[in-house]
């Protein structure tokens, strides 16, 4: 991000999970789309959907909810994927993320940025930039190439072992 | 100037080969003048080359090289062997001299600096500068002639460029930096033919140059660095003594302040995106900031070189003629299909029909054309195999003699690069343990010189290459000895062949009795089947005790589409290689046979094949576990054979494959994934992965098949 991007705030797009809203940097969403079935691949952890064919690329899906020790919610025409791209080593992968709904695009200033404190959400507070208040609403900032990135990797590496 | 900097590698690489290649070729004893003449083009190519980018020491030694060879060519010198070993490490040397150019990396100066003397020791005539001898013109047209001995103090040079100058790839810039190098140089642009901004041809040079050189440097020196324009300018060089160099010093510093005078009226805005060709910026009046402004093009030249190196390909043109062809076709398929569909009715269906399997044609046509973009014929690998032949077979004292055959044969880039440490490492291995010594080759009553062929050839949809030796073969109790004293192998048990060959793959393991230099560590063959595993082919080895051995290597074609047949297990749909599928059968019970209460096998004619339930290793639920009410598919991956118990086969069809680890990673078992008709992604399985897997997870597969047997 640019330096003077910082100077004015940055656009969060946020989606709804569960009770909460999360948030993440709009300019890392490469589009919302619907639900598609996507393939499962074999031996993988139970978070990963499978992979989706966006226009030609195969890009996995990963459940949100199962992510994070949520419920499963059953998938249907509501379901909606957030394609966002992620950072990992030095390459840009996309991944796909199932979230409950989409909610909004906010502005929030990086100074309104809260530190987070350490059980102030369900999830793990390693995914978890920090909270930010919109509207009277506490929205909870991820760090997706965290989410996404080496845990998720390394975890599914285990796996084959 | 990156592009050309990228194609004058490119071309100097190719020179070297051709060199390579041409030396290898030369008999000693004899001149071959033609042979000669071809080496001695292709290093005059790069010395050229090397001038334009001012590759002093590429230059240099290629000079020297070129001094030899064409001694060689005026009968002075007879080929020897030493001759020729000289001349191919004068390769060697400039091929890392260009490489590191390339890279931007250091390279060792002294190295170059011990084969150029080597070189020089050799030479009858005294060196020459360069220039003299590359380019025998006769003393620079438009300079005074001046005798040589007298060094002057300094010179005036008045270069007056044509406008097409700077057409002809040359920056007056190069030139002062070389300048400033000989001495102290003083720099005054004459901007007076300088047109108006509009009448601007940005491609032309309008200004021209007095160029003030203090220091004792020779006539020949500066010529040097006017050889590149040569015809492209006007060219005074006067030489200066101490008083005329004061004068003409001074008469510059006049013009200078005249022109910084002119200069100052011109807004600062137009002058600095003013093209880089015109030094008029009054910067220019002072050397040392002069080469802090020049130096930094010549920075990013370099980095972004570093980016650009990313590889190119040279694609004959009549591939590309096929190509265009081919797509003047789509259009009219697309034309007369549009007609059709203009106003459709059904008496048109049978029109429809035809233009959609014409259409079909077209784009398996189309797409196969593409791919042969990227085939490059096996000779790019093949071709440096008689020098590394000739140069181990000296080192290890053998007589050795390679055949190459099918180096048409085209394959595509990415395997053929893949391919090559394979091949370097069975070649060496063919001739490190494989070839005898001259002296126990007579005795086993072979001659002297063993053969090593190399041979590729297309089988089916695959390119087969070989590599044979008429050396020792393999010492099958020899491998079955040390397999038992490294403990992969129970003494008691009795091996097949093929099973003693695996062996040879396995890491660590070798049966050469000395470990050399070159290969005996057992470090490779490993490696060399994994590389061959990771291009989805396979490699078999045939051998006699005595009479030598084989090693046959099956490629796909391409990698990127394949032929696919799509299994179902369940509600999922895997894709195959038809390649890798031997037989697909119904199970009759009376042939199917379980092992110690486990493991089920299948016989097959005289052949026991082990079943692999594919819903068990991917944890699915299938339409069945009744193993009659299935599909078992034979396949076949690294010369084992195993059953794939799966549901239904549906139809088959050409995949593209596409990757998973692009946004995802490596999946065991799978080796990529495709798009189906419907948009949905299918997974294409790996089977050489799935027997490994089958045959390591060997006890979790039990296990499931057991809870399953448990849930039925």
């Amino acid at each position: 991000m640019n330096n003077e991007e910082t100077k004015i705030a940055n656009k969060y797009l946020t989606f709804v999970l569960a009770t909460e809203e999360y948030a993440v940097d709009i300019l890392r969403v490469q589009e919302i789309k619907g639900w598609n079935k996507p393939t499962p691949i074999p031996n993988t952890p139970e978070y990963l959907c499978g992979v989706i064919n966006l226009r030609g690329t195969i890009v996995p899906i990963i459940d949100l909810r199962l992510r994070f020790g949520l419920e499963r919610l059953p998938y249907g025409q509501m379901t909606v994927i957030v394609v966002v791209r992620v950072i990992s080593g030095n390459k840009e992968r996309i991944m796909g993320i199932v979230v409950d709904a989409v909610s909004d695009v906010y502005d929030i200033n990086e100074a309104d940025v809260k530190p987070t404190p350490e059980f102030g959400s369900v999830i793990n507070i390693e995914f978890v930039k920090g909270l930010a208040n919109v509207c009277e609403k506490m929205i909870i900032i991820l760090e997706i190439d965290a989410l996404l990135n080496s845990d998720e990797l390394a975890i599914i590496e285990q796996s084959h072992h | 100037m990156t592009e050309v900097r990228q194609l004058f590698f490119e071309e100097s690489f190719e020179n070297l080969d051709m060199m390579e290649s041409s030396l290898l070729d030369l008999e000693i004893g004899a001149v071959d003048k033609e042979l000669i003449n071809t080496i001695f083009r292709a290093a005059h190519s790069i010395k050229g080359g090397a001038g334009i980018f001012k590759f002093e020491h590429v230059i240099n030694f290629a000079h020297t090289v070129e001094t030899l060879l064409d001694e060689l060519r005026n009968d002075q010198h007879i080929v020897t062997q030493h001759l020729i070993d000289l001349l191919l490490r004068g390769v060697d040397t400039l091929r890392a001299l260009l490489k590191a150019l390339q890279t931007g990396q250091e390279y060792n100066p002294e190295a170059v600096l011990v084969c150029q003397q080597e070189f020089t020791a050799l030479l009858i005539t005294p060196m020459s500068p360069p220039p003299e001898h590359a380019h025998p013109h006769p003393e620079n047209t438009h300079a005074p002639v001046t005798a040589p001995e007298v060094i002057p103090v300094g010179w005036h040079i008045r270069f007056k460029p044509y406008p097409r100058l700077l057409q002809t790839g040359n920056d007056p810039i190069n030139l002062f930096r070389a300048l400033d190098a000989l001495g102290e140089l003083q720099i005054c642009a004459d901007s007076s033919q300088l047109p108006t901004f509009a009448d601007l041809d940005f491609q032309n040079c309008y200004l021209s140059w007095d160029l003030l050189l203090t220091g004792a440097v020779e006539q020949t020196a500066i010529t040097e660095i006017f050889e590149w324009v040569e015809g492209d300018c006007d060219l005074e060089m006067i030489p200066l003594d101490k008083e005329s160099l004061a004068e003409t010093r001074i008469v510059m510093d006049k013009a200078l302040e005249a022109s910084l005078a002119k200069l100052a009226k011109v807004p600062e805005k137009i002058i600095s995106p003013a093209p880089s060709e015109t030094p008029v910026n009054p910067k220019l009046s002072s050397i040392p900031i002069v080469n802090e402004v020049l130096e930094k093009p010549a920075h990013n030249e370099h980095l972004s070189s570093h980016i650009n190196e990313a590889s190119s390909i040279r694609v004959g043109i009549d591939k590309i003629d096929a190509l265009i062809n081919i797509v003047g076709e789509l259009v009219i398929t697309q034309s007369m299909l549009d007609q059709v569909g203009e106003d459709f009715n059904l008496a048109r269906l049978e029109q429809l029909r035809s233009g959609l399997a014409q259409l079909e044609r077209n784009t398996r046509e189309l797409q196969e054309s593409v791919m042969r973009i990227r085939m490059l014929p096996i000779s790019y690998s093949f071709n440096r195999f008689p020098r590394l032949v000739h140069d181990l077979s000296t080192q290890l004292g053998k007589k050795v003699e390679i055949k190459l055959s099918g180096e048409q044969t085209e394959l595509d880039k990415t395997v053929l690069e893949k391919m090559s440490d394979p091949l370097v490492h069975l070649v060496r291995n063919a001739l490190d343990h494989g070839i005898e010594m001259p002296e126990q080759r007579r005795a086993a009553g072979k001659p002297e010189t063993g053969i090593l062929k190399l041979h590729a050839f297309h089988q089916g949809g695959n390119i087969m290459i070989q590599i044979s030796d008429d050396g020792a073969g393999f010492n099958l109790e020899r491998i079955q000895q040390k397999a038992i004293d490294k403990g992969l192998l129970h003494p008691d048990e009795n091996p097949t062949v093929e099973q003693l060959y695996e062996f040879i793959f396995h890491p660590g393991f070798s049966t050469a009795q000395q470990v050399s230099d070159l290969s005996g560590r057992g470090v490779g063959m490993d490696v060399v089947r994994r590389n061959i595993r990771d291009l989805g082919g396979t490699i078999e080895i045939k051998s006699e005790i005595g009479k030598g051995s084989r090693f046959s290597i099956r490629l796909p074609l391409t990698l990127a589409i394949l032929d696919g047949q799509l299994v179902r297990v369940g509600n999922r749909i895997y894709i195959l290689s038809l390649l890798s599928i031997i037989e697909s059968l119904r199970i009759q019970p009376n042939l199917l046979s379980v092992l110690a209460g486990k493991a089920e096998v299948y016989r097959v004619r005289d052949e026991y094949i082990p079943i692999l339930r594919l819903y068990a290793l991917f944890n699915i639920i299938p339409s069945t576990t009744q193993l009659e009410q299935g599909i078992l598919v034979i396949v076949e991956g690294e010369g084992q054979k195993i059953g794939l118990f799966v549901d239904e086969l549906l139809s088959q069809q050409q995949i593209v494959i596409k990757s998973l680890e692009t946004n995802y990673k490596q999946i065991h078992g799978i080796s990529g994934a495709t798009i189906l008709g419907d948009g949905s992604v299918a997974l294409i399985l790996d089977v050489a992965g799935l027997i490994r897997q089958f045959y390591s997870s060997n006890r979790v597969h039990t296990f499931s098949e057991l809870s399953v047997g448990a849930m039925t």
